[in-house]
């Protein structure tokens, strides 16, 4: 690029610098990293401090500067060498129509209602089929029941459990506040009249949600998913959803768009993995090295969402469920099939992960999701014995809590009901 | 304002001298101080260091744990003579324990001293002098304003919550403190300021994007033995170059914790400690527990045929 520059090379060579530059970052846009204008800006006055021909050093000035995550920094590589090598710049490869993904989610023709959706004509009638909708199982609706059922999710309460935290709020009790407290007496002329007390303030829980897309589990992923969005929009903070297949993806920041529609599409253009097959332990054990044992399970609700169908070994799931369980506050595994009469845990995978399950609900219907807002509430951790480790205990559903100390989903489902459909 | 003349002080801040914050032209200078102190930087933490001190930016560091982090934020300060501040971060970190805070017992002795002395006739007077400076208690963010140059290191942001990133925002941006009665402290010179993360959490963009990014890898083989050599020079160089090819095998076996250079440290000066010049299996296994933190991966690890992981080849 220097080397063409004509009778005034500095001026020449400081533009082709920047228009260099922006294109570079054109090109990483186009890699899907976030170059911002900012970012470019001090990539530029970054490499004014370097020497720019040297190439080593224009590509530290830019990673330094554009990249703010690891997985940027593959990226950041390829762009590098695609564009400093003089490629011509590239869209990402052609993205799949994401609606038409998230609509083969939801392929369920199977039902007994009319397919044309008829809108029931009375207020009545729409209360009971409500009613009976909150029981059907989700993976055999017509496409108009699952409408409506989408418009009773987002009426669902999202879940919030709550932990103690260490930032304190003014209260009549606990510890007295000794900044508040002396301000307070040098009002009153340096008399301490009054003692100011505050304690801790609680603060919601984290809650992760594991939703298995795999081929077993496609009658359900689209209904998971939409609990999970109801999830995020109500706690973007603490909430944290990824999906697992063949691979782990995280779509907490895709589903954190507030209309749902527009949520799961989103997600389901960043799930590259849909409807595929399982491997649920390899990819437990990606989730727990990248994300879990860093502090995204610790002390949180870790919810799986699986039929338990496990393509990889039994014996890794188990162990990486293990793992799981000693990081995490609660383990709730979620598994749709349950709702089936006669359902019994004989899945390999399953069989294999129940140990380390604290509760074991099924996701079927909209009432089971209603259950499940209040398991992931209340539930309580069934406290391990210190110093022995959990693979040792093999005895397999033995230990398993049942649902029945946690279904008061009765009670539960009519309050976390708020208004009717319509 | 009753504060107006400590308020002048305060804020009298000229424009920040180039020449007096970075002794460094280039980063191959920074690169050859650090080495002088002994630890050992790659170009790329060489140019990150260099830029943050020649832009003025944080310099927001992640990686693994024990690849150094918080040894470059030591050894940057012993390099540019600078004190050091250190701002551990944890869940429910407050401006009271990172900014600042008015030393309460003190205000109110104050105020029965005058009361005492009978001078306490105006009022106004009386409370102007309890917000003074000398009641005001700096923590590390104030410190390293007020000593200025310094380097500032905030370790482990991750672990803070978010309340806490907004406090950072605006002492990382423009370098000041607002305390609202007494006014605006500006650092004379900006500060080196390091963060740390072990991505814990997604620290905010917000944060990120005012700082300078960098990955920090495992050293390579020979940078690795020449860390333990300038780090442990009582340590052979033969076990120094097995303990580096040993720990290197470690990383590769998908542990749930893989050792890091200061763990391989730790296991040198342990062999040393045992009085071992060479790295054999038998010595290996009773001290594998300065390497490895979690029983999983001492049992994986000691599944292996005892001369694959720790022989001489």
């Amino acid at each position: 690029m220097p080397a063409e520059a004509g009778p005034r090379p500095e001026v020449a060579t400081g533009r082709d610098v920047v228009v260099s530059v922006l294109g570079f970052a054109r090109t990483l846009r186009h890699a899907g990293t976030a170059a911002s204008p900012d970012r470019v800006a001090a990539m530029l006055s970054a490499v004014a401090h370097l020497d720019v021909l040297d190439p080593a050093a224009v590509y530290w000035a830019g990673r330094l500067t554009l990249c703010g995550s690891p997985d940027d920094l593959g990226r950041y590589d390829a762009a590098f060498t695609a564009w400093f090598s003089g490629e011509v710049p590239r869209a990402r490869t052609a993205v799949v129509p994401a609606r038409q993904r998230v609509v083969r989610s939801a392929p369920l023709e199977t039902g007994s209602g009319s397919p044309d959706g008829e809108e029931p004509s009375d207020l009545a009638t729409r209360a009971s089929g409500a009613e009976l909708l909150r029981h059907r199982d989700v993976g055999e609706l017509t496409a108009a029941e699952r409408d409506q059922l989408r418009r009773l999710f987002a009426l669902l309460a999202p879940p919030t459990p709550m932990r103690p935290s260490r930032r304190r709020r003014p209260a009549p009790h606990g510890s007295v506040h000794l900044g508040r407290t002396v301000r307070g007496a040098l009002r009153d002329g340096g008399e301490v009249t009054r003692l100011v007390h505050h304690r801790a303030r609680p603060r919601p829980r984290r809650v992760v949600l594991l939703i298995d897309v795999s081929g077993s589990m496609t009658p359900y992923a689209d209904a998971l998913l939409r609990f999970a969005h109801a999830a995020v929009r109500a706690r973007p903070a603490s909430t944290e959803v990824f999906t697992i297949g063949t691979r782990l993806t995280r779509v907490t920041r895709e589903l954190r768009l507030r209309d749902p529609d527009r949520a799961l599409a989103a997600g389901g253009q960043a799930i590259p993995d849909w409807s595929g097959g399982t491997r649920i332990g390899e990819v437990l054990k990606a989730f727990l090295d990248r994300w879990g044992q860093r502090g995204t399970a610790r002390g949180a609700v870790v919810v799986v969402c699986s039929d338990g169908w496990e393509r990889g070994g039994a014996e890794l799931l188990g162990e990486q469920m293990a793992r799981l369980r000693r990081l995490a506050h609660a383990v709730v595994w979620v598994n749709p099939h349950k709702g089936r009469p006669g359902y019994e845990p004989r899945a390999a995978g399953m069989v294999a992960a129940l140990p380390s399950v604290d509760a074991f609900v099924s996701g079927h219907s909209l009432a089971a999701f209603e259950e499940l807002v209040d398991v992931i509430e209340h539930v309580p951790a069934t406290r391990r014995r210190p110093g022995r480790p959990q693979q040792e205990e093999t005895g397999a559903c033995g230990r398993t809590p049942s649902s029945s100390s946690l279904a008061s989903s009765g009670r539960a489902s009519g309050r976390r009901q708020r208004g009717s459909v319509g | 304002m009753r504060t107006g003349g400590a308020r002048a002080r305060w804020t009298a801040a000229g424009r920040w001298d180039a020449a007096a914050v970075n002794q460094f032209t280039d980063p191959a200078g920074v690169a050859a101080a650090l080495e002088a102190t002994g630890y050992l930087p790659d170009e790329g933490l060489a140019t990150a260091a260099y830029l943050a001190l020649a832009l003025h930016r944080p310099l927001f560091l992640e990686g693994e744990a024990g690849v150094g982090k918080t040894a470059l934020a030591h050894a940057l300060a012993e390099v540019t003579g600078r004190p050091l501040y250190r701002l551990q971060c944890y869940e429910g970190l407050e401006a009271s324990s990172a900014l600042y805070d008015w030393d309460f017992g003190r205000q109110l002795l104050h105020l029965r001293a005058a009361e005492a002395a009978g001078t306490a006739t105006d009022p106004a007077a009386l409370e102007a002098g309890l917000y003074d400076r000398r009641f005001l208690l700096a923590r590390p963010l104030l410190q390293a304003l007020e000593d200025s140059p310094a380097v500032l290191l905030i370790d482990e942001v991750d672990r803070a919550d978010d309340e806490f990133e907004a406090f950072l925002l605006e002492v990382l941006s423009d370098f000041t403190i607002t305390i609202p009665e007494l006014g605006t402290v500006r650092a004379q010179t900006p500060p080196l300021v390091l963060l740390t993360s072990n991505r814990t959490r997604e620290v905010h963009d917000a944060l990120k994007r005012r700082c300078l990014y960098h990955w920090l890898e495992h050293p390579d083989f020979a940078r690795e033995v020449a860390i333990l050599r300038r780090r442990l020079p009582e340590v052979t160089e033969t076990l120094a170059r097995q303990v580096a090819r040993a720990t290197a095998r470690l990383r590769t076996l998908d542990l749930l914790k893989p050792p890091g250079v200061a763990e391989a440290m730790d296991w040198a000066g342990a062999l040393h400690a045992l009085g071992a010049r060479e790295l054999d299996p038998d010595t290996a296994a009773r001290t594998l527990g300065a390497v490895l933190k979690y029983r999983e991966d001492g049992d994986r690890v000691r599944a292996f045929e005892p001369g694959v992981l720790f022989g001489a080849g």
